[in-house]
């Protein structure tokens, strides 16, 4: 059977890698996580296309690399009600409901209502015990934002390593919000052809 | 055009989530995302080998005998 070319994308888990490193190093650099949201809806947007899914996204490639390539994952089969429609815009709005949450607390903290709360908070529940260090003098919005961002980041990371674990390895890709957010821009634009 | 293979793959296009992993692993570049929205095989690149159904994560894809 013919090798599977590789090309340079497959290699963009590294960046999954560095984006977490880096926010144990300084938590603003958990901004950088906006990319993830911005060029999946310029694909998909702009080009009415999933090319950000299909080839360039980092937690894509890095579920592919653990769960095939390292052979961590189980590949049991995913219960229905998960790949059901009902789940995945559920879970898209939930995703994004937090989403805009992060924004308004941080414009909480900007207008002063509300102090500053230095924590990443993984799965809504759970306190990360580390110092969590950020530039002294950097506006108070700009750091929670960022330790919003890291938490909702790091919390669906969470997610799509046990999904990749348990079930086939994308298999957080079939509930994923961002994917199934394009994935409905895509069918709005989408204009059968007859071939 | 050369003989089509015994069995191809079948996509459910209701279940497809357009996540490109069939098209990642497909040996033979037989499956394309048609513009997000679901993955689709080219019937005369596809040779039915399953590897796109062993890896697609939403079970969307069947190997089936042509009709
Ligand atoms: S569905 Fe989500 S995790 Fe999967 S490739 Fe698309 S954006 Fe990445
Ligand atoms: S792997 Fe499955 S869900 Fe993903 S694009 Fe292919 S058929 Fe669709
Ligand atoms: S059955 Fe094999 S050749 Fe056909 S689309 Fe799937 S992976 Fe490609």
């Amino acid at each position: 059977m013919k090798k599977q070319q590789r090309h340079w994308y497959h290699y963009l888990w590294i960046w999954s890698i560095i984006y977490f490193s880096l926010g144990f190093v300084n938590i603003l650099f958990a901004w950088l996580g906006l990319i993830s949201f911005c060029l999946p809806l310029i694909f998909a947007i702009g080009g009415g296309n999933k090319l950000f899914c299909n080839r360039y996204c980092d937690r894509g490639q890095f579920l592919r690399v653990m769960g095939s390539q390292v052979g961590l994952s189980l590949r049991r089969e995913m219960p229905e009600w998960m790949k059901g429609k009902a789940f995945r815009y559920g879970f898209m709005v939930f995703f994004f409901a937090m989403f805009f949450n992060i924004i308004y607390v941080s414009w909480l903290v900007g207008s002063e209502i509300q102090g500053i709360q230095e924590a990443v908070t993984v799965l809504w529940t759970f306190q990360l015990p580390w110092n969590w260090t950020y530039s002294v003098g950097i506006t108070p919005w700009v750091a929670q934002f960022a330790f919003g961002l890291y938490s909702l980041m790091l919390t669906s990371e969470i997610i799509a390593i046990v999904a990749m674990l348990i079930y086939k390895p994308r298999s957080w890709c079939v509930f994923c919000p961002m994917g199934t957010l394009t994935q409905t821009i895509c069918k709005a634009k989408y204009v059968p052809t007859a071939k | 055009m050369g003989k089509l293979s015994p069995r191809h793959a079948v996509v459910d296009s209701n279940m497809c989530v357009a996540c490109g992993t069939c098209a990642d692993v497909c040996p033979t570049g037989a499956m394309e995302i048609v513009s997000g929205v679901f993955a689709k095989p080219i019937e005369e690149k596809c040779v039915g080998c399953g590897m796109c159904a062993k890896e697609c994560p939403a079970s969307a894809i069947r190997v089936e005998v042509r009709s």
